[in-house]
């Protein structure tokens, strides 16, 4: 797809002023401000449950019940945590980040932005 | 060597020849390069899913992972959750973006607002080289399986083996395109996860659903209640971070796994992908903590370290102690489905790049037609094809397993930092580019050469030498942050930049506004 790399120049003008359209830079904050600190919480969490089971083993070898340890309580919740982010991010972006690209798709192709 | 070799090779020849079918009849339709290479972009995202689920567990993922925690406990499930938590890289930065943007391969994306042919090649040359360590360690560790599974010990029958397995993806490929071997993908999850899905419940329904009933078990069959901590396989805390970290960042950045991004219609149909994607993975990651206690419990670390296969013998042992030889011939069948279906994603992958980055677009300047390019494409994946078969002969045996884990570093180190710089840094350049994506594969190949996964210990590829001067198995903890560093660096000292095709490609990842779409037949 060569040709698409040579844009045209009356294109590149379109895509800029959409880009600095307000509307577009709204877009790019409601994502920007959702998908940057989940992904830096779920980061967090992750090496911190990697730290704590190579360094803090006294910790993490604790029983909680029965045979049931720190260590493998603090691992299923890494599950619960990641299948909770996926159900919070996939109902958020159907809800709110959808309708909001698409207005400004519909926009664009009407050429109101 | 436990079971019944005929039931094992006739349950496996079944799934062959139903597969078989459903290829030929999906891929009448098979016309166009996106055909070919993107199944039409016509799966839907549960389908996709699946399929995805099917491209990444590997059998090393499946037995591997199994048979850690079965003989070493702990540290086995530690690793596992490693390689689901990294499904929210793709998921929140990388799936949707990248379907809007991109068509094809890895690296429409990365040369999308770049200089067309530097960056292309160089992101070619990373799919190529990321795919190749996946796809041998998979060749490879197909004759392992050989030996475990239909009692073939000596290495000219497991090389006839793997040459079976590599004519069989060749033929895959080249009927099915995309959309076949994203069938083989689907029906594999499905088997894969049935399968282990059955055996987890027959576990737990003979300690009445008590997982402490099932660790108290597992400790008396160990005599010991160290497979209840961590630190009996990952004896070096640093190098078990290092390896966290290229899991982690590895995934959103293997070739493979964002070229199947591309076979759904719309950026939403991607998102519903991974979010299957995660379901299935994680559900299968929670049913291997079962099995390998499990096979910890009633097979005992003793009997599987003795198998021919090792620790990779402890789910299939655990296959013919609950449910005999058919059960293990079911799950001997769906360890090859695995192993088969994994190397078809890789190899159309390695093929895709092949024809269209490097041929159409870098040596013809993108000046080819469609139907040449996909002819190249089709040749590509015969040669890889038996590449990988000579390669997987020749490494049969080896100790390669640290390929897999390469493939992350790579795959995290030399990939990841250009995909997230290219999506959300305006200021980002081609000389970045460049130099991260370079920097970052010869960074990682040249401390896997000076550690002591190549020599010096006496489980290196070549125990008798010592030049390993790089103390950690795993680069990642150090070329990840170099690779970032490297793309930072080459951007801020270089004065291109090209507003409008960022425009352009920011506008497109947010909005879908001009992006692929589908095949309507």
């Amino acid at each position: 797809m060569a040709g698409s790399h040579e844009i045209s120049e009356e294109r590149a003008a379109r895509y800029m002023e959409v880009q600095r359209s307000a509307e577009f830079e709204a877009l790019r904050k409601k994502f920007r401000g959702f998908v940057f600190p989940m992904t830096g919480a779920f980061l967090v969490w992750y090496f911190l449950y990697v730290i704590l089971a190579t360094y803090a083993t006294d910790f993490m070898n604790k029983k909680l019940f029965g045979n049931v340890t720190m260590g493998l309580v603090l691992g299923l919740l890494q599950f619960v945590t990641t299948f909770v982010i996926t159900m919070i991010y996939a109902r958020w972006a159907d809800r709110e980040l959808d309708p909001a690209a698409a207005e400004l798709a519909s926009h664009m192709e009407r050429g109101e932005l | 060597m436990v079971g019944n070799t005929t039931i094992n090779i006739s349950i496996f020849l079944v799934f062959v020849l139903v597969t078989l079918g459903i290829v030929i009849k999906v891929s009448r339709q098979n016309t166009s390069a996106a055909d070919y290479y993107a199944g039409g972009r016509a799966f839907s995202g549960r389908q996709n899913g699946i399929a995805i689920t099917g491209d990444y567990l590997s059998a090393a993922s499946f037995l591997g992972i199994a048979g850690i925690i079965a003989v070493y406990g702990y540290d086995g499930f530690l690793y596992s959750i490693g390689f689901l938590v990294a499904w929210l890289v793709a998921l929140l930065l990388v799936a949707e973006l990248l379907r809007n943007t991109g068509r094809f391969t890895m690296a429409d994306v990365l040369s999308f607002r770049l200089k067309q042919r530097p960056v292309r090649t160089a992101a070619a040359v990373n799919t190529l080289a990321v795919s190749a360590f996946y796809l041998l360690a998979q060749m490879a560790g197909a004759g392992g399986l050989v030996a475990l599974l239909l009692g073939i010990t000596d290495k000219g029958g497991q090389g006839v083996v793997i040459a079976v397995v590599g004519a069989l993806m060749i033929v895959y490929v080249l009927i099915g395109g995309m959309k076949g071997t994203t069938w083989v993908q689907i029906i594999k999850a499905a088997l894969l996860i049935v399968g282990a899905g059955i055996m987890t419940v027959w576990v737990l329904m003979k300690y009445n659903f008590n997982i402490s009933g099932l660790f108290d078990n597992a400790i008396q069959t160990a005599k010991s209640d160290n497979i209840l901590y961590g630190g009996l396989y990952y004896k070096n805390k640093l190098d078990f971070i290092s390896l966290a970290i290229a899991i982690v960042l590895g995934t959103a950045g293997l070739p493979h796994v964002l070229m199947r991004f591309y076979t759904v219609p719309t950026s939403k149909e991607a998102r519903r992908s991974v979010v299957w994607a995660i379901w299935l993975i994680g559900l299968f990651y929670l049913f291997t903590l079962v099995l390998g206690y499990g096979a910890a419990a009633l097979v005992g670390a003793d009997t599987i370290k003795k198998a021919p296969g090792a620790t990779n013998s402890a789910a299939p042992l655990l296959a013919y102690h609950l449910g005999g030889e058919i059960l293990l011939g079911v799950i001997s069948a769906v360890a090859f489905a695995t192993i088969l279906a994994v190397v078809a994603g890789l190899t159309i992958t390695a093929s895709a790049s092949f024809a269209h980055d490097i041929y159409a677009q870098v040596i013809k300047k993108g000046t080819v037609d469609a139907d040449d390019e996909v002819k190249v494409a089709r040749r590509a994946a015969v040669v890889i094809g038996i590449l990988a078969i000579i390669g997987g002969i020749f490494a049969n045996g080896q100790n390669i397993a640290f390929l897999v884990a390469l493939a992350f570093a790579v795959a995290a180190s030399a990939n990841l930092p250009t995909i997230l710089y290219s999506l959300f840094w305006k200021r980002f350049t081609t000389r970045g580019a460049l130099w991260s994506m370079y920097g970052g594969l010869a960074s990682t190949l040249l401390l896997i050469i000076f550690s002591p996964t190549v020599s010096g210990a006496a489980t290196s590829m070549f125990p008798t030498a010592n030049f390993a001067w790089f103390p950690l198995n795993n680069p990642g903890i150090v070329t990840i942050p170099l690779s970032f560093v490297l793309g930072w660096l080459g951007s801020i000292t270089s004065t291109e930049h090209n507003e409008a095709k960022y425009a352009e490609m920011e506008v497109r990842s947010l909005t879908g506004a001009g992006a692929e779409k589908a095949i309507a037949h």
